[in-house]
């Protein structure tokens, strides 16, 4: 995974970190060589004084220490946390950059993970890295070494040592991972099924499932213990077989020291140095193995974050189609404002198009009606104006222009969509309505609410400076769908697109909402996305989709009579006796 | 305060009894435990001894010392082996104990009324099944051990010391605890940074959740920019706040460190000038810096169970919540009848989920065995609350509902649901095959039954279609099928069952044209000849119904079949205009 680029900018707290631990590591590694000196010539002659001088000398060491350690943490901490800053910064800026296509593929709460709980988890992984980890090789290996400036066939033990933990642990780690990747499945399974059961209680007691739900949930359950007691017996066999090698480790120092000690090539305090790093690689190797479920746990993290920072860059909908130029003027009034010429659109390469051979032309002034049942393409036909979506062939016109050759953001400007799902951010209604236009003036957002039918609202306590919950929440679904209708018309936009946003409003409201809608003064093309026939009556052009492909276009008592999808609709929603209207 | 002393050591007495099955392993695991501490504690001695037999050159004892390197080995092999099968034995209980919590709380969530479901989050609720539950059976379990563990090292490293030499043994025992101390004072001045950081990160994650949940809307609008700016300026501050915090808790381990070192320093001083005297041997005073390098980590570990105890009694008081949480009588409790005709009374049913809102007012309603009915309102009138309460998942503050002429509140429930097939509008999927999703009420159905089911509602055609038809896996919210295939599924469901009385639920959002009309032709297969109750929203189902009740403010405000309530010009007038006739109105 590739984020050691995310580290530009912190190479120097990256590296000065483990530099200062490594000389707290080295100030550590005098003190076995301190203690030999004072056992092998301070205490056999009895001088206090020189004791008490190699004593401070330790002391010494140790504060000394304790300086480069704060210093090493210090850029761990300024390493650490600007890694993450940058990789947030990243994951943000991708998040921004990807279009309508990319955000289909990655659900939200996806991306939310990647930003808030993913990102946290490399950072920390990094921290631990800097702060903990490092220390442990440069205590084994410096270990090693002054093992073998004190002698060389005890060094040599050192070695092997060292390269026999290596393979145990490396062992009880591989043999140990299917059984933990097992353990979580059944983990997830438990889950799973607890969270079943919650949200289909209704069902499951209209059904008298109780029962069997306890028996396949003892099932799951027994499972999950037995899997996790054999990943336990597996990982718990990693301290223990540390414990006996660094043991035989002790034993065969030893032994060889008793020989060289009785020829006279090695001293007693040597012999207790030796053992003193010994234990010395044993402590920090227990430490490391209480790290290793962090690490992997940030290991795993990284790799999701690095997965998604370096997938595709953002698709082509975000960018002017190459060659291509068109300038923002807008069309005189009797040139089409929109125009599909056979277009047909697809999610994705290999998938059956959303939409199938549409051409129709919309000029500004005009409503137009889209209708059909859910998933029939009528929101695939609006966002192809804005270029949410690429027409897999055929082409989009706006003003003239295919939506291809405009730079994405001064087409975007033209339009002004309003989602089917009303959703408003936390702040003010003023500061939503301003989303349609940063330059607008409290007269404008108020004729917005006005032609949204909200004119109740600027006449409450607080008017536009109403706060706004999160999501909008604190608003009912009709009053989001009106406040989410003016925001889009404080743009003024050339083309004004309604996906369904009129679900949540009474009959009456839904009607003068439209009706002030056609007679505003910037007259925009008006798209009207409709489940009910009720909605789209009175448009200039209705165009009736039946899973994709055009079932019909025209005026509502036309498609009465010819469109028997459209009847169809009219007849499941009002009955037969009214097909006649 | 003291309250909450007593509910503690309630909370730990219930995880005590949870354990109780387990007491034999836990003996074993201290036993081990013990043995296990006490043998690798006495290897600094052994070795201690073995360097004293190694002196000088001539000066070594090698008959000697082989014994005292097999007695080392003998010590690390045992100590490894218990401290083996010790873990073992720990995650024998922890885990088991968890399984055994999760059980209880499993069957506890069988049997509370379905109006606790209503009341929480689902969220929480499957949290403190999983994860709190490890938490307590982790904290409080292997806590325990490990403070044992502490305990036991603190006592025989001691004792091995006395042994030795009493006044060396003294300056380690005071002196190396000080370094907690010093680790204490700095987390606890930590604090307030890492409130700080969290605060900030709240805000952070606030806001990048909001903005990522509308990022079509932010598109849309191309505030790209403005969001990514703001974004930056928190995440900067976030940056500020945790390299402070970050920086001040990573103190602890090298003021930690320091204290060790000086005390280290203290005991070599305080033991080589017992050594020059000839008080200790050099032996013994290697056997004293080992302790004392060591002697620090017990104490780390025991003031970390105690924090960590004080977490897993939180977590132990959620889950015990949910453990003990009031269940309703029995559902086989009460009068025992078998398929009922399908006559369905309701008298004066008064009904209110909170005290303060009443929600049915004098509902009385009388049913036909075969009759359709159909209930239609405006949102929050009391229509879900009629389905809630014929299926006995609440029961009316007063008044009585009968089936046949028998008080449903004095039949056991699960007789009463046995009569009843239901289909709700948000339909529910499990996680599990098609063929177990169809079969949920039936699970002994043949593979011929269920696609008879399946055939009966039409939605055979689109299951074979599925990658692997009829075993094709379906996810919890339904994955990859449409509302309308969930919906078919859900009527395959009931249709398996065949039970006497149907409560339908129509969804309000209309699905896709054509599978709206598969449903309703599926709804009315269904139907024939049964009662039926249907919360209905398309205007076909209200004009073909036998009956129509219209609910107001959780009255009935009228009743009667689609002509009579027409010609009434009452609400049912209105509603059919505001609901179904806005083509008729129009402008002109």
């Amino acid at each position: 995974m590739k984020l050691s680029g995310y580290l530009r900018g912190y190479k120097k707290e990256t590296v000065l970190s483990p530099l200062f631990k490594f000389f707290e590591a080295v100030l550590e590694l005098f003190i076995p060589v301190i203690v030999a000196r004072v056992i092998d010539r301070y205490i056999p002659a009895g001088d206090t004084r020189g004791i008490v001088l190699m004593i401070c000398l330790m002391a010494a060491l140790g504060a000394v220490g304790f300086g480069f350690s704060v210093l090493g943490q210090y850029f761990a901490a300024r390493s650490s946390a600007g890694f993450g800053t940058k990789l947030r910064e990243a994951i943000f800026d991708k998040v921004e950059s990807m279009s309508y296509s990319d955000l289909d593929r990655t659900p939200a709460p996806t991306l939310i993970n990647r930003l808030n709980s993913d990102a946290s988890g490399a950072q920390s992984g990094l921290n631990i890295v800097l702060r903990l980890v490092l220390r442990s090789p440069f205590i084994v290996v410096g270990s090693a070494v002054m093992a073998f400036t004190i002698d060389l066939s005890s060094a040599l033990i050192f070695t092997a040592t060292v390269v026999v933990l290596t393979a145990a642990s490396l062992a009880v780690v591989l043999s140990g991972v299917p059984v933990f990747r097992r353990s979580q499945g059944a983990l997830d399974r438990v889950t799973e099924l607890t969270r079943d059961n919650m949200t289909g209680v209704r069902v499951i007691r209209a059904f008298i499932r109780e029962d069997e739900e306890i028996k396949s949930y003892d099932e799951a359950t027994e499972k999950l213990s037995r899997l996790q007691k054999l990943a336990g017996r597996i990982s718990g066999a990693l301290n223990p077989a540390t414990y006996v090698i660094i043991n035989t480790a002790l034993i065969l120092i030893l032994r060889s020291g008793s020989v060289r000690i009785g020829s006279g090539s090695m001293t007693q305090g040597q012999v207790i140095a030796l053992y003193n790093y010994m234990t010395q690689m044993l402590t920090e190797l227990l430490k490391l193995a209480g790290l290793i479920v962090m690490l992997a746990r940030s290991y795993a993290c990284a790799g999701r974050v690095g997965a998604f920072l370096n997938s595709a860059p953002a698709s082509e909908t975000e960018k002017r189609r190459s060659g291509g130029e068109k300038a923002a003027e807008s069309v005189g009034g009797a040139a089409p404002r929109v125009e599909f010429r056979s277009v047909a659109s697809a999610y994705g390469a290999g998938a059956e198009p959303a939409l199938r051979d549409l051409s129709f032309k919309a000029y500004p002034g005009e409503t137009i009606g889209i209708i059909g049942g859910t998933g029939s393409g009528k929101t695939t036909l609006v966002n192809l104006i804005p270029r949410f979506y690429d027409v897999s062939s055929g082409a989009v016109l706006v003003d003239g222009g295919d939506v291809r050759d405009f730079d994405p953001a001064v087409l975007r400007k033209k339009c002004a969509v309003v989602p089917q799902k009303a959703v408003l951010f936390k702040g003010t209604v003023r500061e939503n309505l301003m989303w349609g236009n940063p330059d607008a003036d409290d007269a404008a957002l108020i004729e917005a609410l006005h032609t949204a039918c909200f004119d109740d609202l600027a006449s409450t306590r607080d008017g536009l400076d109403t706060a706004v919950a999160q999501y909008g929440s604190n608003f009912s679904g009709g009053q989001r769908q009106r406040l989410t209708v003016a925001r889009a018309l404080v743009r003024r936009p050339e083309i004004l697109v309604l996906d369904d946003s009129s679900s949540a409003l009474d009959y009456a409201t839904d009607a003068e909402m439209r009706r002030r809608l056609a007679s505003l003064d910037f007259s925009p093309t008006v798209f009207i996305v409709a489940q009910r026939t009720g909605s789209v009556r009175d448009a200039d052009l209705i165009i009736v989709l039946d899973d994709g492909d055009v079932a019909g276009m025209g005026k509502h008592a036309d498609l009465l009579e010819n469109c028997p999808i459209y009847r169809e609709i009219h007849r499941v929603q009002f009955g037969d006796g009214e097909v006649t209207a | 305060m003291k309250t909450n002393k007593i509910t503690r050591r309630a909370i730990l007495g219930r995880i005590v009894r949870f354990a109780a099955p387990y007491k034999f392993s836990l003996i074993f695991s201290f036993l081990l435990g013990l043995l296990s501490v006490s043998l690798s504690l006495f290897i600094p001695v052994l070795i201690g001894r073995a360097v004293d037999m190694m002196t000088g050159p001539g000066a070594v004892d090698y008959d000697g010392i082989v014994p005292i390197l097999y007695a080392i080995a003998a010590c690390a092999i045992g100590s490894a082996l218990f401290q083996w099968l010790m873990t073992a034995a720990n995650n024998r209980i922890t885990y088991n104990v968890t399984r055994d919590m999760r059980r209880t709380a499993f069957r506890t969530l069988q049997s509370v009324p379905v109006s606790f479901y209503d009341g929480v989050a689902h969220g929480g609720l499957v949290s403190r099944v999983i994860s709190d539950v490890e938490t307590v059976s982790d904290g409080v379990l292997l806590g325990t051990s490990h403070l044992f563990c502490g305990v036991v090292t603190v006592a025989a490293t001691l004792v091995f010391m006395i042994r030795l030499q009493p006044v060396v043994a003294a300056a380690v025992a005071i002196l190396t605890p000080l370094s907690l101390f010093v680790s204490r004072f700095v987390a606890s001045r930590t604090y307030g940074y890492f409130k700080e950081q969290a605060e900030v990160r709240e805000e952070e994650s606030a806001f990048s959740e909001e903005i990522i949940s509308s990022q079509k809307v932010v598109k849309a609008f191309g505030k790209e920019e403005d969001v990514k700016r703001i974004f930056r300026e928190i995440n900067a501050r976030y940056e500020k706040k945790t390299v402070r915090a970050v920086f001040f808790s990573s103190l602890v381990n090298p003021s930690t460190r320091l204290v060790n070192s000086v005390v280290y320093a203290a005991v070599a001083l305080i033991g080589a000038l017992f050594a020059v005297s000839g008080g200790i041997t050099v032996g013994a005073l290697s056997s004293f810096l080992s302790y004392a390098s060591q002697y620090t980590k017990p104490f780390n570990e025991i003031s970390g169970v105690v924090s960590e105890l004080q977490g897993a009694l939180a977590c132990a008081g959620r889950v015990f919540e949910v453990i003990d949480a009031e269940r309703e009588s029995p559902r086989s409790e009460g009068e025992r009848i078998g398929s009922v005709r399908g006559d369905v009374e309701l008298c004066h049913i008064d009904f209110s989920y909170r005290k303060d809102r009443p929600l049915l007012r004098d509902v009385t309603l009388s049913v036909r065995a075969g009759s359709h009915v159909a209930v239609v309102g405006p949102t929050g009138c009391g229509k879900t609350t009629l389905i809630n309460l014929l299926m006995r998942y609440y029961d009316p503050a007063s008044g009585r509902i009968t089936l046949d002429g028998v008080d449903v509140s004095t039949v056991a429930r699960e007789d009463v649901r046995r009569n009843f097939g239901m289909v709700l509008q948000d339909t529910w999927i499990r996680s599990a095959t098609v063929r177990e999703n169809i079969a949920l009420g039936k699970p002994d159905a043949t593979d011929d039954e269920i696609e008879r089911a399946a055939r009966a509602v039409r939605a055979h055609s689109f299951i074979t279609k599925l990658p692997d038809g009829y075993d094709t896996v379906l996810s919890e919210n339904g994955g990859s099928l449409s509302a309308g295939q969930r919906q078919l599924i859900s009527v395959a469901r009931v249709m398996l069952t065949a039970p006497p009385m149907l409560i339908l639920d129509e969804a309000t959002s209309s699905i896709d044209t054509r599978t709206e009309i598969e449903i309703s032709k599926s709804f009315e297969r269904l139907m024939e000849g049964k009662t039926a109750f249907i919360v209905a929203h398309r205007l076909s189902t209200v004009r073909d119904a036998d009956l129509i009740v219209v609910m107001r403010d959780g009255e009935i405000a009228e009743r009667g079949t689609h002509e009579e309530l027409l010609s009434e010009n009452g609400f049912y007038k209105k509603l059919y205009d505001s609901q179904w006739r806005g083509a008729e109105i129009g402008e002109g």
